[in-house]
């Protein structure tokens, strides 16, 4: 039986449909791959960058905050520490910049081609999670390295990263239909990103945060996260419940807003774009 | 909607908002700026209608045309029935997949290989996988790229990457397939196989909607034809009748335009009308115009003609003077001129010609008297796309050679 479409005024209010997107969930899939294919075979030193970048920066990390700062981590290597952070951070970060980016990169897609363009943002944590299973490895490598085994703890690490993609991609998703219209958007966000870095416990511990502003810091869901990575991979106290519970909301919460403002562009993207 | 119908338009409308220039932000900072300059003001629109009640049925199996001036609303319709753009009113029902080929080659990667985005492209389409390794062979013969497979698309030529585009698009399995000017690439022989394979589309029971202002492959193409005219039906049936109404909307366009000329009183030396022997012709081919001036009541000496060719931009690409053929024309009669333009060979688009009629000075000026189109067809070997001859002002008649 062929499918039958009416197409009509948009509502105000529209959710995707979600037999569609389910229906064009390849174009998912190859969206990651073209992401893949051409990062490997541009960039010159193509897996090793994926590998270089969390090393040196965990290895900045260590050397200012651990060395020079003499800042507190509980026992654990600086270097390791840095790494792990690192790891879920980026997962955040190129989340963000790639989705925030997608609709406009893709722009001949958007307007002379249909297809639910919720895919084109969505398809971009395909190569940031194979980017992330990359370093992972690495990082169970050193792990091993330095000798420090968590525990069974080890696998909710794909909890940490669920909610951290899912709180990624709210932003992103809003982000990319934004920029559709407004392009400084491009500008506004990296910087924002960076600065993000530095509000939450990436490169340092919450230990070592004073008590006069850990507060702030633990309003930041982010930091949530982060607690809970770290304590998946380097058996560190575990985050209390409020955290874990507040991180599935919020990240839900914020999936879904960015989802509703996604949508609420989606229907002028051609007209603008 | 019955089961015979594929496609069913009812009361269809669009509707631009064009914010003016000065108060539409591109900047988030601006938009921000300017609302806490005027917390109150709502930005003013202009309205364009791009379609209003667009109405219309066409029976599954269908080849139908849609033909109209530039900006009579075809792309807007086929960007609405592709679900591109979403209407302002009204609705469309579709009885199938919608497979649409409105640009060939958008989705291709530059970097990807010929297969690598024979996949991704027919995924972007719609195909599923199974369905894309099935009739991979099949893609890859009509492309004829088979030895290209495996090297980036950015190394092929304008042609191959053209033809290989096209051939994942034209083995599209969807029940409706919708087509914006793609026929016209490729050369002559990959254009008949194309024109072939949307004609089997037709014949397989599939409906198939094509967009073109080249009538001839409308009427290569399609049993019948809808008219769009500033974005209403103004006839619907088939390919025959409407392209005669077309042809006749065209010529009344002219009429209006000769009657305004006609009211000035005679015994003024003035041009009077202006036609053209065909309303679109070959690149390459000689075109002629034809020009009635009418007689002075006191003569006062030969005058000239001079004409300027002007492309839709309005760059004067060719000015053609009598005088340069010695040429002269006395008043005391009315005159039938000819202008027989030969070269340049002009790009495909729309040209208009302005007519001076001058002595000494100028005596009367015709701006826009006769409009003409230039078909995408190329007067080459083989036909490249817009890169290949985009940049120049005309065609140019020449030859490469190796000695």
């Amino acid at each position: 039986m062929a499918p039958h479409t009416v197409i009509g005024p948009p509502g105000p209010l529209h959710l995707p449909r979600w037999s569609e997107l389910w229906e064009a969930r390849e174009v998912l899939w190859r969206f990651g791959q073209r992401d893949i294919l051409l990062r490997y075979r541009q960039t010159l030193i193509g897996v090793a960058w994926v590998i270089l970048q969390p090393i040196v920066t965990a290895g900045v990390f260590a050397l200012v905050f651990g060395r020079v700062a003499q800042l507190p981590t509980g026992g654990i290597p600086y270097f390791l520490f840095g790494y792990v952070g690192t790891l879920l951070w980026t997962v955040f970060a190129s989340t963000v910049n790639r989705a925030a980016g997608s609709l406009v990169s893709n722009q001949a897609l958007v307007s002379k081609v249909f297809f639910p363009r919720l895919l084109v943002p969505l398809s971009t944590c395909v190569s940031v999670l194979v980017d992330f299973l990359v370093a992972l490895v690495i990082g169970f490598g050193l792990l091993w390295w330095f000798g420090v085994w968590p525990g069974w703890a080890i696998l909710t690490i794909p909890v940490w990263v669920t909610l951290c993609v899912a709180l990624a991609m709210g932003i992103g998703l809003a982000a990319a239909a934004i920029m559709v219209r407004y392009r400084d958007i491009a500008y506004v966000l990296p910087w924002a990103v960076q600065t993000l870095l530095y509000a939450s416990p990436v490169a340092y511990s919450l230990e070592a945060v004073p008590d006069a502003v850990r507060p702030y810091l633990l309003a930041n869901p982010l930091t949530w996260v982060l607690e809970g990575m770290r304590w998946a991979m380097l058996g560190s106290a575990a985050p209390p419940v409020w955290q874990i519970v507040g991180a599935v909301v919020v990240s839900g919460l914020v999936l879904f807003a960015g989802l509703l403002v996604f949508q609420r562009y989606e229907r002028e993207f051609a007209d603008l774009i | 909607m019955s089961a015979a119908t594929a496609i069913s338009v009812r009361g269809l409308g669009k509707t631009y908002r064009i914010a003016h220039a000065s108060d539409r932000p591109t900047r988030a900072t601006e938009a921000i700026v300017a609302r806490l300059r005027h917390p109150l003001r709502r930005t003013t629109f202009d309205r364009f209608e791009a379609l209003t009640e667009v109405s219309f049925d066409v029976a599954a199996g269908t080849a139908l045309g849609i033909i109209g001036r530039n900006g009579a609303g075809k792309s807007t319709l086929l960007k609405i029935l592709t679900r591109i753009t979403p209407p302002t009113r009204g609705q469309a029902e579709l009885a199938g997949r919608v497979g649409s080929l409105l640009e060939v080659g958008t989705g291709f990667h530059p970097e990807l290989t010929g297969r690598e985005n024979v996949f991704l492209n027919g995924t972007l389409l719609g195909m599923r996988r199974q369905e894309i390794t099935r009739r991979f062979d099949e893609i890859v013969d009509f492309s004829g790229c088979g030895q290209f497979l495996d090297t980036p698309v950015k190394r092929y030529s304008s042609g191959m990457y053209v033809r290989l585009a096209f051939a994942v698009a034209a083995h599209l399995e969807t029940e409706i397939l919708v087509i914006d000017e793609v026929l016209s690439v490729g050369d002559a022989d990959f254009q008949r196989r194309s024109v072939q394979k949307m004609r089997d589309a037709a014949t397989q029971g599939r409906t198939v909607l094509y967009v073109s202002h080249q009538l001839h492959t409308v009427t290569a193409l399609c049993s019948e034809a809808l008219l769009l005219d500033r974005g209403t039906v103004s006839a619907y049936g088939a390919v025959e009748d409407v392209l005669a109404t077309y042809r006749a909307s065209v010529a009344e366009h002219a009429v209006v335009q000769r009657e305004t000329r006609a009211q000035v009183p005679a015994g003024i030396l003035h041009v009077v009308a202006a036609t053209t022997t065909r309303l679109t012709y070959l690149p390459a081919e000689p075109k002629r115009f034809t020009f009635t001036i009418q007689a002075e009541a006191a003569p006062d000496g030969p005058y000239f003609l001079s004409c300027h060719i002007n492309d839709a931009n309005g760059g004067v690409v060719a000015q053609c003077d009598s005088r340069l053929g010695g040429l002269w024309f006395h008043p005391d009669q009315p005159q039938e001129v000819t202008l027989d333009l030969r070269q340049p060979w002009l790009k495909p688009g729309t040209y208009t010609v302005d007519v001076f009629l001058c002595r000494v000075g100028i005596v009367d000026v015709w701006d826009g008297a006769v409009t003409f189109d230039v078909e995408q067809e190329l007067p080459y070997a083989v036909t490249g796309t817009a890169e290949s001859f985009g940049r120049g002002m005309v065609l140019a008649d020449f030859d490469f050679g190796v000695r």
